[in-house]
């Protein structure tokens, strides 16, 4: 055999290129996908991607956030501008019309409702009647993400069997569904919360402001830092703080924390991500710390 | 080595792996340890299995609970699916594929080689080359696995003996030689370690001075990464047809554009194609990724192309360089693994999913299965999960196929059940 030095890509060329063809993938596979997109770090590189992979033409599939209600206003007016720069559509649905359905019942007012964004989610996919969902979801997040797949099949309740995966191999990715499921595609499932900030380092991507180094009136409760909002008031006897802070994911507001960090740019924030000694989840998700086994939980039952 | 010193590049390359063994041959403490020296664990995931580790009575880390992330996996302690993990040394992003090493686990193995570039097959130093160490091998090989890393760990039980190494060397080529591996072109190496104690894979510790090869991480950090090793003819499956309509700009109004990935091969403007299964053949006009233009480009680059003359070309068409065209078939040979638990059936009609095209197929004729430990050649009528078979279709659509020794990506397909959608079937297609 003959050895030649050949060019090859480098690692984020590479990963750009295989969650281009996966988004390709969906769009030939699919008959309604749609694209779910938060206003977050993970989603705006989807977004790009998209339109890596689709340009000039439009997407093949139009945007939806499922909407918590509790989410940082400036996510969500950076959410609504980026989609009208793109000119794509946008589909709003919110867990606060679930629960005047009757369909998510709250155990009490204050409980995150992270979890309760299945049910919303379950409810627009059967109203579009969406066979596709693609999610920003990375398998270095969560153990229990690190055994999914790129197209990931959910049955007709939207649950998640791992037991019984579909087999990937290779690049052939199974995107076929019947009636009334649905798959599940994670375009940067190979991706690390570092390829990830190197390609919004290199792509020059906007980002809503709370992930940059700022100051917030916060508490420290049980180890972590959780901000004072009128969702999360500080509780009697707290000592309230201004913190330099910034998010490292941002989502429902009762249960993301910020971290403390001096990190104003998107170079910092490299560098810190790179010298971190705690696992992105672990530093800013509340939600969960509860079991081993929390996501997994959630996912079986429908959770992205 | 500090994580600062560790920052990775944007212009890292790439390299996939997977690792070969069970857990009694120390593959977890091997990956624990390879995600720990490159500071890929960090304080609280560490936090977090010892306080699992303690809950289940060990007295040590348990780094296979790293890997094991299911419910099901840590209930039972065992590993049922293939796991992937990411590390980066600051030159090279890596991409482990973690496989369960059993038997009943070969179609884990097949799925995780599928993606890998090298294998690492672990050998304990105690009880030498054994049965499973030659499955590993045979679907090593099977896969098409260009690099084998044989390493030979726990060498710290047996007194870092070096006879006790070259012994097993030996009895492994004598092995590799019978099933072909060295002839059909794979690169073989060996390497003694300790996972345990760190020995030859990121530090080369003190106990082995007879040793004088590469460490793990430098055996890692120098493999050369997939595509690079040999010339390939251009091979692009059609994934998606872009056609702006309803478009302001006029420029836009006669714009086709092919969209899909490089398989094999580079494009330049200019080049003459072909598109199959039609024949018909143009000049690339341009290369585009999103809005901008590129001159040139290379395997595994997600391009969309556009042709000078308008031919008629979908989803499932491949667009070739002139002269290089593979000649469409409406028959195929392969080797295949069955992953479902309801065994093939001779009467059914499947579909087959090679690159973006697919083709309804039947099976022809069954060769022979291999038995996965002696590698004997058996006659059988049918296929049950985990079985490896040469096998013939005949096909609906004709395919543009090579054979997979040649071209992983055009070589590839998988079968899927029509009534349930499920993957059930992984081939190889033979020259």
């Amino acid at each position: 055999m003959t050895t030649l030095t050949k060019q090859t890509l480098s690692h984020l060329d590479w990963l750009e290129s295989e969650a281009i063809y996966i988004l390709r993938e969906v769009a030939g596979q699919c008959s309604n996908p749609v694209l779910l997109f938060s206003g977050g770090k993970d989603s705006l590189c989807i977004l790009r991607l998209a339109e890596k992979a689709f340009r000039p033409g439009r997407f093949p599939f139009p945007l939806m956030h499922i909407d918590t209600g509790h989410n940082y206003q400036e996510v969500i007016d950076f959410r609504d501008q980026r989609a009208a720069e793109l000119g794509e559509r946008l589909i709003v649905r919110s867990v606060e019309d679930s629960m005047k359905r009757g369909s998510v019942v709250l155990k009490s007012a204050d409980e995150p409702r992270n979890k309760h964004q299945s049910v919303t989610l379950l409810e627009a996919i059967e109203e579009f009647g969406f066979d596709c969902c693609i999610g920003g979801a990375r398998r270095d997040e969560e153990k229990a993400r690190a055994k999914e797949r790129i197209m990931s099949f959910r049955d007709e309740f939207g649950q998640w069997d791992p037991k019984n995966q579909r087999p990937e191999l290779w690049n052939l990715y199974n995107a076929r569904s019947h009636k009334g499921e649905n798959i599940r595609a994670f375009p940067i499932s190979n991706w690390t919360e570092m390829d990830v900030w190197q390609y919004i380092e290199r792509e020059k991507l906007e980002l809503p402001s709370i992930y940059f180094a700022h100051t917030r009136p916060i508490v420290r409760r049980s180890g972590a830092i959780v901000p004072v909002t009128p969702i999360t008031p500080a509780k009697p006897g707290e000592q309230v703080e201004d913190l330099l802070v910034r998010f490292r994911t941002v989502g429902d507001i009762t249960c993301t924390a910020p971290v403390e960090s001096d990190a104003d740019t998107v170079s910092k924030i490299v560098i810190e991500t790179a010298t971190t000694t705690i696992t992105e989840r672990g530093a800013t998700r509340l939600d969960d710390q509860t079991s081993d086994a929390s996501m997994e939980q959630r996912k079986k039952e429908g959770y992205f | 080595m500090s994580k600062i010193e560790n920052l990775p590049t944007h212009n890292d390359s790439l390299l996939r792996f997977m690792t070969c063994g069970s857990v009694d041959d120390g593959k977890s403490t091997l990956i624990g340890r390879l995600l720990f020296d490159t500071k890929t664990i960090l304080a609280d995931t560490l936090t977090q299995i010892t306080r699992t580790s303690k809950k289940r009575g060990l007295d040590v880390v348990d780094l296979s609970l790293l890997t094991d992330g299911l419910q099901a996996e840590r209930e039972q302690g065992i590993t049922i699916d293939v796991a992937y993990r990411y590390f980066s040394t600051g030159t090279r992003k890596y991409i482990i594929a973690d496989a369960p090493g059993h038997e009943q686990y070969t179609r884990n193995m097949v799925t995780a080689a599928s993606t890998a570039n090298l294998a690492i097959i672990l050998i304990d130093a105690r009880k030498g080359v054994l049965t499973q160490t030659r499955r590993h091998s045979f679907l090593a090989h099977l896969v098409g696995i260009p690099h084998i890393v044989v390493a030979i760990n726990k060498m710290d039980l047996v007194n870092y003996d070096q006879t006790v190494y070259d012994r097993i060397c030996a009895d492994y080529l004598a092995f590799a030689t019978e099933i072909g591996l060295q002839r059909d072109g794979h690169d073989i190496c060996f390497i003694p370690m300790s996972a345990l104690n760190g020995d030859m894979l990121v530090d080369r510790g003190k106990s082995m001075p007879w040793y004088s090869g590469p460490t793990m991480i430098e055996i890692l950090e120098s493999a050369p990464p997939a595509h690079s090793e040999q010339a390939e003819q251009f091979r692009f499956p059609v994934q998606f047809v872009c056609r702006p309509q309803a478009s302001d700009d006029p420029e836009l109004h006669d714009f086709r554009g092919f969209m899909g990935r490089i398989e094999a091969g580079e494009i330049g403007i200019g080049d003459e194609v072909t598109v199959l299964p039609s024949g018909l053949s143009s000049r690339v006009k341009a290369i585009q990724i999103g809005d901008e233009k590129i001159p040139h480009a290379i395997t595994e680059q997600s391009i969309t192309l556009l042709l000078e003359d308008e031919i008629d070309t979908s989803r499932g068409d491949m667009i070739v360089k002139t002269g290089q065209a593979p000649e469409p078939v409406k028959q195929i040979e392969a080797m295949l693994c069955w992953l479902s638990e309801t065994p093939l059936s001779t009467a059914r009609t499947y579909i087959v999913r090679h690159t973006t095209r697919e083709s309804k197929a039947k099976v022809g004729e069954i060769s022979y299965k291999v038995d996965v430990n002696t590698l004997e050649q058996l006659p059988t009528q049918g296929l049950a999960m985990n079985d490896i078979a040469r096998i013939s279709f005949k096909l609906a659509k004709p395919l543009m196929v090579d054979p997979y020794a040649v071209n992983r990506a055009t070589g590839a397909f998988i079968l899927i059940d029509e009534s349930t959608n499920n993957t059930v079937g992984a081939g190889m297609i033979e020259g």
